[in-house]
């Protein structure tokens, strides 16, 4: 991502605020996915799925081989060091090519049961 | 928001539950220092765009072409077991990315809010934003050195917390420490639901 100096119209621009930037260059301008795609949302590609149609970009391929197994959407970010906004925009192109499934996290109202709260006190304990 | 719809008994490939529990409060009150403390991989950094959305308008035209700033938000992994994980995320500490945490806050299991009793006003913010959404939270009074020790009971006061709000001594540094605001939280949860604590 290009920094570029701040100037007086970047309202957002202090000392707490990372460079700026210009993020959604890579999605080609687009800035929203189809889905909001929560951080903890687990990505994972299917292994049969191939490719049709236009190329993907190298961003996409990356996210593609890194979520072979389940992994959430913040550690993508992470691990290809590229802004959550973005990785959900390249998720959600390949959401609709069929190449990954999104699963979202349980929303909290139904979940976790019991049984998982104990699971997790449990888990906290061992450490 | 439901494109797949969640699933644990999966197909083949069993899909995991990720947890997020939120680690909150002023600057510089502990947070990233007690993601650390617990994170079993070094701590990641994810950063979310600041756009003009952010600042409480829906109108996205144009911002493709607009410069922009990110900030970044620390998280970290608790592995309970292969079907189960804790992700940790220290809340960003400015007023103004309140937009931030809703998108944190949303399905969280709850939040830990660390005090620091030399600035203890600075946590207002959080437990005041927890409370309205009626996310489950713990206090930790984090034990600075050179911090003046007060009674819990003054703090609770201090702080206006409902006597059914966890409040506990910690040290952000220790792991154990950090163990045991993540076991209050998840006890006051099942609490809140009405279901029995959980005990070992």
């Amino acid at each position: 991502m290009r920094a570029e100096p701040p100037g007086p119209h970047h309202e957002w621009l202090d000392a707490a605020a990372g460079p700026v930037v210009r993020p959604y260059t890579l999605t080609g301008g687009r800035v929203r996915s189809a889905v909001g795609f929560d951080l903890v949302a687990l990505v994972v590609a299917d292994p049969d799925a191939a490719p049709t149609g236009r190329p993907l970009l190298p961003e996409h391929r990356r996210l593609v081989t890194a979520c072979r197994r389940p992994v959430p959407v913040a550690e993508l970010a992470a691990e290809l060091d590229l802004a959550v906004g973005v990785v959900r925009v390249l998720l959600g192109d390949l959401v609709s090519r069929g190449l990954v499934a999104v699963h979202e996290p349980p929303a909290a109202a139904h979940l976790p049961d019991n049984d998982i709260l104990k699971a997790v006190v449990n888990g906290l304990r061992a450490l | 928001m439901d494109s797949v719809r969640y699933d644990r008994q999966g197909s083949a490939d069993r899909i995991p539950l990720a947890l997020k529990i939120l680690i909150a409060g002023g600057f510089g009150a502990g947070k990233t220092t007690m993601v650390s403390a617990l994170s079993e991989v070094r701590p990641l950094q994810t950063e979310e765009i600041l756009t003009d959305a952010g600042a409480g308008t829906d109108d996205l035209s144009g911002v493709e072409g607009k410069s922009t700033t990110t900030v970044a938000m620390d998280f970290g992994r608790i592995t309970i077991n292969e079907d189960l994980q804790v992700y940790l995320f220290g809340t960003p500490g400015q007023d103004r990315f309140w937009f931030l945490w809703d998108e944190l806050a949303f399905g969280a299991l709850g939040a830990v809010v660390l005090a620091d009793t030399r600035r203890l006003a600075d946590c207002f913010p959080s437990i005041d934003y927890f409370e309205q959404r009626g996310v489950p939270f713990v206090v930790g009074v984090n034990c600075f050195e050179g911090s003046r020790r007060f009674g819990l009971e003054a703090v609770r006061q201090a702080l206006d917390l409902d006597p059914g709000v966890p409040l506990l001594l910690c040290d952000a540094r220790e792991r154990q420490s950090g163990k045991l605001l993540l076991i209050s939280l998840v006890e006051h949860v099942a609490r809140q639901r009405g279901e029995p604590v959980p005990v070992a």
